[in-house]
Formats: structure tokens, sequence, C-alpha cells
């Protein structure tokens, strides 16, 4: 069996399983945030209506909550939307509520590896679709909409088709100035937004093994972009190590099979890889930086779950340091404790003497809902993960992703820039 | 649920996602009316006028793909639309609609796609697994049989209203 396959079985009380099987799999923890919260309390309500009421969750030390789509509060529906998920989640005895402006908070999937509150081996099931950047951490991590998540509060399991696993094996040294956004957009511009469509991605091969994990998330990060299920690493020891610094729950690694079937094995030496980037609008339409060196921009966005760890971060200094910006720029770290970080190593001060703006953790602009949306006609070049028509505001402007080390060197220059360019 | 019958939508395009069926700024809004008048609004403003209650969307590959925002068939729903027509659907969108009960992804090959147009009355028979045109003579095309969970979570109206000890009954 797969790594995929074993958590499965596990979860289900299965000895084996194998694909397209239907399993009801035990649930080890449950994520909501200040968008898909409220709009569980509304299933919650609508179900209460026809006699099923939630009298208590599951198990309540499973379930954490965060604010991070629309904090600060954008306006009064946003607000009230806080409220009544703070007044939920004390009603329910969940402990675990992140909440803006009270120490610790952030972006859900950022915050799930930053505080360790998803193990290896775990089934994690969030109510978001990027849930599945913490299979990073070796667990089955996939994302839920609204009524399921509400049933698995009910009941503590959920039904899954057991996907198939593609593989992905990375060969090779990682060139300067190229990332693990890079390969991500590179897969995805090859298969497809369709291309991993209820199927697991894995990654493994000794460009693996050498990443750090924040790396690693960018990757499982956006296996949703090709419509995966839930995208997955095996967990060794820059893994247990990454944990071990955070928690001291105890966790059993689970590894795939020697013999496990994979649907499709995808080599690719990154030697050569280029700095790639997503033109719009769609994560698929990928060519190299070089390719659209000196498109104008209007706006760079260093921000989200994909593209706001420290790594990013510190990988975006290193360009910045000594510049000057010659467009809007704005970065926010993902998480508070990200920020606290970036302002002890002294990132902070690089970016805002460059003319950043640096702002609260959220996911607002990304998902083009308030604190910086693009107007008509604007171009934006951003470390985030969709490009959609509208993605981040208007729906005639534009968004190009990129890695950390592109939108900042395309920061500095004011239009499209392969780092390579950029002297330090 | 088995038997529909209406008018078809077509807006025919591949990865129709999200963020265009429900823009981001609307994600904070739970009240179903009020989320329906921002159905397909990033392709067409005016989408909610021109729906009524029973009709039908035709979409192209990958319905629904992007974020998990229940919002999305909710919205759609509450527009009146009872079901979508596609080659394929994303797999969280095609969940919600399914566990939600909100309303039903069918699935149909390409070429049904390309005939079906704009405007035509046809019924979606699932008990039978077909389309029937009412408008092109009553010309009948295949729809794809739901796989034997989804089509046990359809008939009880949602997730919800399904016995978990009766769930994978074969």
């Amino acid at each position: 069996m797969t790594l995929t396959e074993k958590i499965l079985a596990r979860a289900a009380g299965k000895d084996s399983v194998a694909p397209e099987d239907v399993v009801f799999a035990k649930v080890d923890k449950l994520m909501m945030h200040d968008v898909s919260g409220p709009g569980v309390i509304k299933v919650l309500e609508e179900w209460k209506k026809k006699g099923t009421i939630l009298e208590r969750i599951w198990d309540p030390s499973k379930v954490w909550v965060t604010e991070d789509h629309f904090v600060p509060a954008s306006d009064k529906i946003s607000a009230n939307n806080i409220i009544s998920l703070s007044k939920w989640t004390k009603r329910f005895g969940v402990r675990k509520h992140y909440k803006y402006g009270m120490g610790q908070y952030g972006i859900c999937h950022t915050l799930s590896h930053e505080e360790a509150l998803v193990l290896p081996g775990e089934v994690y099931v969030g109510g978001d679709s990027h849930t599945n950047t913490t299979g990073a951490l070796g667990a089955f991590a996939a994302g839920l909409g609204h009524s399921d998540i509400a049933y698995v509060l009910h009941h503590g399991k959920i039904w899954f088709k057991v996907p198939e696993t593609i593989l992905f094996v990375l060969k090779g040294q990682l060139p300067d100035h190229v990332m693990a956004k890079d390969i991500i957009l590179r897969i995805i511009g090859d298969i497809g937004t369709e291309g991993g469509n209820y199927k697991c991605m894995q990654f493994s091969g000794e460009v693996i093994d050498r990443m750090n994990m924040e790396e690693r998330i960018t990757l499982t990060n956006m296996t949703t972009e090709a419509g995966a299920k839930n995208g997955i690493i095996e967990p060794d020891s820059v893994t247990e190590s990454y944990i071990r610094e955070r928690t001291d729950s105890p966790f059993q690694c689970v590894l795939g099979d020697g013999n496990a079937d994979y649907l499709d094995i995808h080599e690719y030496e990154v030697n050569q890889l280029e700095p790639i980037i997503a033109k719009p609008f769609s994560p698929a339409n990928t060519c190299t930086a070089r390719d659209v060196q000196g498109t104008e921009i209007d706006k760079a966005y260093i921000g989200s779950c994909t593209g706001a760890k420290l790594a990013d971060l510190r990988a975006a200094s290193r360009l910045f340091k000594g510049k000057k910006v010659k467009v809007r720029t704005e970065v926010l770290p993902a998480a508070q404790s990200i920020y606290i970080s970036a302002l002890r190593e002294g990132l902070v001060e690089i970016f805002v003497d460059a003319g950043c703006v640096v702002g609260p953790p959220t996911c607002g602009a990304c998902c083009g809902a308030h604190m910086g949306v693009l107007g008509p006609k604007e171009i934006c070049i951003s470390t985030t993960n969709r490009n959609f028509p509208g993605r981040m505001g208007d729906v005639e402007s534009q968004t190009f992703l990129a890695s950390p080390l592109v939108v900042a060197a395309s920061a500095i220059n004011g239009k499209i820039t392969d780092p390579r360019d950029i002297t330090t | 649920m088995n038997h529909l019958e209406g008018i078809v939508h077509k807006y025919y395009r591949d990865n129709i996602d999200t963020d265009v069926i429900v823009p981001g700024q609307y994600l904070k809004i739970h009240d179903h009316r009020e989320l329906a008048k921002h159905a397909m609004e990033g392709l067409d403003p005016d989408f909610f006028k021109k729906v009524s209650d029973g009709d039908f969307l035709l979409c192209g590959r990958n319905f629904g793909c992007g974020s998990s925002r229940e919002h999305a068939p909710i919205a759609l729903a509450n527009c009146g639309i009872k079901a979508i027509i596609a080659p394929s659907f994303a797999r969280i969108f095609y969940r919600n609609a399914v566990d939600g009960g909100y309303l039903l992804p069918i699935e149909v090959d390409e070429e049904t796609c390309r005939q079906v147009e704009n405007g035509n009355r046809i019924i979606v028979d699932t008990l039978n697994s077909k389309l029937v045109n009412i408008t092109q003579g009553r010309k009948a095309y295949d729809i794809k049989p739901f796989p034997k969970i989804i089509a046990r979570i359809i008939e009880a109206g949602g997730l919800i209203n399904l016995d978990p000890q009766k769930l994978l009954d074969t």
C-alpha cells in the first residue's frame, strides 16, 4: 500500500484498502476558519430545524479554529461572523481558537504546521481547499465543505474514496534562485488543473530529502490547484525534528510499502529548472520568468499559506536588502509567529526600508476579499496560489503567480524580472 | 430527484472555478438567498435574473475547481438550478453538491455538451441514466450512472439524512 492507503486503512479499521474503495474513516483532527466556520454553523442550524441536533462535538480536543480570511474584520458582516464563531467555540468547548489580536493566530494551513496541530499518520480534514498543505507532515490532509465538516463534528468520521497515488520523484540539485514554488508550478503546468483530480500527489526523491519543511509545504499546498484530493510526503528526520521542536505529543510515522502501486510515476530532473511563472488566468498557464520578462506590473504581493512562511520571507529579504521597490508591494507574514521571527531577524526592517508595507497575517487579498484588492486592469505578481478571473479583485485584473524571489525581483524593477538578474 | 425537467443555460467552457461562481468578497455572506444573487457573477452578472426554478446549467470540464466554498452549490441551487451537466467536476464541488443535498452533478460526454443548446428544454432521468432533449425531438443522450455511495446519499437528500451504519452497506 502507498502511504495514503495505509493511513486510510488504519482510519477505517481495515488491514488493507485499494484505490476506488469507499471507506468510512475516523478523523484525527478537524479545522475550520472564519469563512467555513460560520458556514458550518449555518448548516448545523438547518439540520437542527429538521430534527438533527448537535448536542456535543464528537471530540472538542480534536477541533481547532482560526480567524484568517476576513481579519481584521472588513465590515459589519465579517465582524459578526467572528462574534458568532467565538460564541460557538465557547458553547462547544473548543479551546484551540486562534483569535486575531490575541497572540498567535494566522492562516489556517500555516498554523497547522507552525503549531504542529496535525501529526504524521493522522487523518486531518479542514474546511478549506488548501488543507492539502499539511500532507507535507506525512498526514492524510483533505479539504471538505461545510456539510461534510458539520457531519464530522457529529460523527467523528467521514467517507472517502481511496485515491490513486501519482508519485513525483524529484532528482538532482535545485539551482540558486529556484524554489519549491517553481517546481510545483512546473508540475501543474505539465499535468494541468485537472491532472490530479480525485488523486493523491506524492513527492519524493533526493530533492525532497534535502528540502526544509516550509519548502515541502509549498509543494503539497498547490496540489489543490491540480485538483488533488491530497498531497503527501513521507515523514523523515526533517519531519521528526520539525514536529519535535513544536510539540511533545507522541506520534508514529507511517511509511508506504516498498512494493506499493502507483498510478503513475513522474521523474523530474531539477538541475536545469528555471524560475517559473503562471500567467493569468490559470495556475497551469506556465512559462519561465524569462518568457515574460519586462511585463509591467502595478503591484507585488508576498503573502498567503503558499508564499509567506519564514523561508519565503527570508528569500525575498535577500533581494530587497538595500533596494527600493518601484511598485506598491505588500508583505503579509502567514502567521503571527512568523511575523515575530521576521521582526527579530531584521527582515521586517529590510522590507519597510525597501518601501514595502508589512501587514498582519490574513488571507484577505489572496482571495480578493479585502486588505488590498486589485482594481480594473491592474496587474499583480504574487506568491499566492490562484489566478482565476477576479481571484485577487476586479474581474479584469490579472495575477501572475511566482516564487517569493521572482516577486521580490519584480517589485524592485517594477516589471516581471528573473531573480538571477538582480545583483545583491 | 430522479426525473427533472427544465431549461438549459449553457456556459460551455472548461475550468469554471469557484472564484467565478461566487467571488471571494461574498464569502462572508451565509444567507442563501443573498448568495444566490451573486451566482456566476464573475462570468455573467445577470445570471441570477436569467434562471428560473428547475433550470439546468451546462458547462465544460472540471466544473467547480478551486476552493472548497460550499457557497458555490448553495448559490446555484438557490437560483433554482437543479442539476449541473458537465463532462467532469472538481472533487470538492461534486462532494458539496451531493453531501449537502443541494443539486445534482450530472456527468455526460463532451459530444453531448456540444450538441445540447442553450435554451433547450430537457429531462434529466437519473433512474434510466438518460438526458432527453425535448426541444431536439426527444433525442436521448447517455448520462454516467452515479457511483453506489453517491446514489445512496442523493436518495437520502444529503449525507446527514443517511444512517452512518448504512452508509457503506452493499
